[in-house]
């Protein structure tokens, strides 16, 4: 027996169906529907949402990082130049320091040394008078002794004896500066 | 022999629809609970078992079964769904499509699964209950969204034709949309895997019936239906998949004609 006269036959015509077949198929449709609106389409799609989050969180993260660097690098490259001009400002400060305090020391010689040598002057020139006083009263007695030595007891008055070396003295020192003039 | 443009052996008895409709579990009343029921039961079982269990862990990094778990709820979410009804639309209608494809995918997979081997929907009632299904839900949207009379009008008067043409175009576009389009959904469905199983029991039985009653060397010749029914096996696997595409395709694109404005 071949399909078709089946098929002409009627009762087993394939087109025709078994009315519980549309029921039990329907009502498997729909339970299964039901399942997959209530459970597995939520269900992938907060998988799929997790999923997006989590990666553009990644990128967004990853980004932050960098910017962050790039803002830490900035700061440190800053920092560094400002560090290098500090250093170049302490150093200059430093040499000028220095060098006030060289020109500050010479300055404290030289008055030192001019002091010095100032007091060294006068105090020669003190001496000098001193000797120069000692020597010209001693000069005087000497002389005067001498002199009266030679010339006998008449040079003891003493004013006269005092205006002749007094006299002489002068003319010592006339000549003297005379000498020293033309030196 | 020749009998009803089939060339019969003598001896030879080819499979019927009969053996299609195996003998009912058990029976109450007029209701006959057998193995095409139990399948397409089991099919409901096994989708939201496989998708549950997939997705359970929620793994930022899926584990292979969630994968292909997500690839699969991917491909009805974007392929099927946003890419036919649109970015706007789809949303709503991704359980439908996802539930459409993987129901009719696993009941038609069962015939190329040995000792299965009954695709659901080659028993015409499981065909035209889901086609019902989709006639209802895509006219019932349709009705919502645009209300009864833009909804028919969308239907049946195409713009852009004369309108001395709607004369004749609203009847067929009528009878084309409301009556050809649910019957066609569900016979394609029905003839494709009705047809395939039928060629794979005529292949089968062939074998059987070449290697056993010819005997001797003729026994030999059971190579060449073996050959056919191998090719007929991935043949058929192949239109299972491309059927259950096809079908929710279809759903998807009626559905896009009830919630897109106008043509």
């Amino acid at each position: 027996m071949s399909y078709l006269m089946a098929a002409e036959e009627g009762h087993t015509n394939p087109l025709l169906p078994n009315i519980w077949e549309i029921a039990i198929t329907a009502i498997g449709f729909l339970i299964l529907l039901f399942i997959v609106t209530k459970y597995v389409v939520p269900m992938f799609e907060s998988i799929y949402q997790d999923r997006k989050e989590a990666i553009e969180g990644g990128l967004a993260k990853a980004e932050k990082a960098q910017a962050e660097a790039a803002a830490a690098r900035a700061e440190y490259n800053q920092q560094l130049e400002s560090a290098r001009l500090e250093a170049q400002k302490i150093r200059e400060e430093a040499r000028a320091e220095g060098e006030a305090i060289l020109a500050d020391y010479k300055q404290r010689a030289t008055v030192e040394a001019t002091r010095i040598t100032d007091n060294a002057q006068k105090t020669i020139e003190a001496e000098r008078s001193a000797a120069l006083i000692s020597l010209r009263s001693e000069v005087g007695t000497l002389a005067t002794a001498l002199a009266g030595k030679i010339v006998g007891e008449s040079l003891n008055d003493d004013e006269r004896s005092n205006r002749v070396v007094d006299r002489f003295l002068a003319d010592l020192e006339t000549e003297q500066r005379n000498a020293g003039a033309t030196r | 022999m020749i009998s009803n443009g089939l060339v019969v052996a003598a001896g030879y008895t080819a499979p019927t629809v009969e053996e299609m409709h195996l003998p009912d579990f058990f029976q109450i009343g007029s209701f006959g609970f057998g193995k095409q029921m139990l399948l397409v039961l089991l099919s409901v079982v096994i989708v939201s078992w496989f998708f549950l269990a997939a997705g359970r862990k929620r793994a930022m990094v899926p584990s292979r079964t969630q994968f292909l778990a997500e690839s699969g709820y991917l491909f009805t979410r974007n392929s099927l769904g946003k890419q036919l009804i649109g970015v706007h639309h789809f949303k709503p209608f991704v359980p439908l499509l996802f539930t459409s494809f993987f129901f009719v995918l696993v009941n038609n997979l069962y015939g190329s699964i040995p000792l299965v081997q009954l695709p659901s929907f080659s028993h015409a009632g499981s065909a035209y209950a889901i086609a019902i299904i989709a006639f209802l839900v895509w006219v019932g949207v349709g009705i919502k969204r645009k209300g009864l009379g833009a909804f028919f009008k969308d239907l049946t008067m195409p713009p852009g034709v004369p309108p001395v043409l709607y004369i004749i175009l609203v009847p067929i576009e009528l009878l084309s949309n409301l009556i050809i389009r649910p019957v066609t959904h569900a016979l394609r469905l029905f003839a494709t895997m009705f047809g395939g199983h039928l060629a794979m029991m005529v292949a089968a039985s062939l074998v059987a019936y070449m290697a056993t009653q010819l005997g001797g060397i003729a026994a030999v010749g059971a190579i060449a239906p073996t050959a056919l029914g191998l090719f007929l096996f991935f043949l058929e696997l192949m239109i299972q998949v491309i059927q259950a595409y096809i079908f929710t395709l279809l759903l998807a694109v009626y559905l896009q004609g009830s919630v897109s404005e106008g043509h």
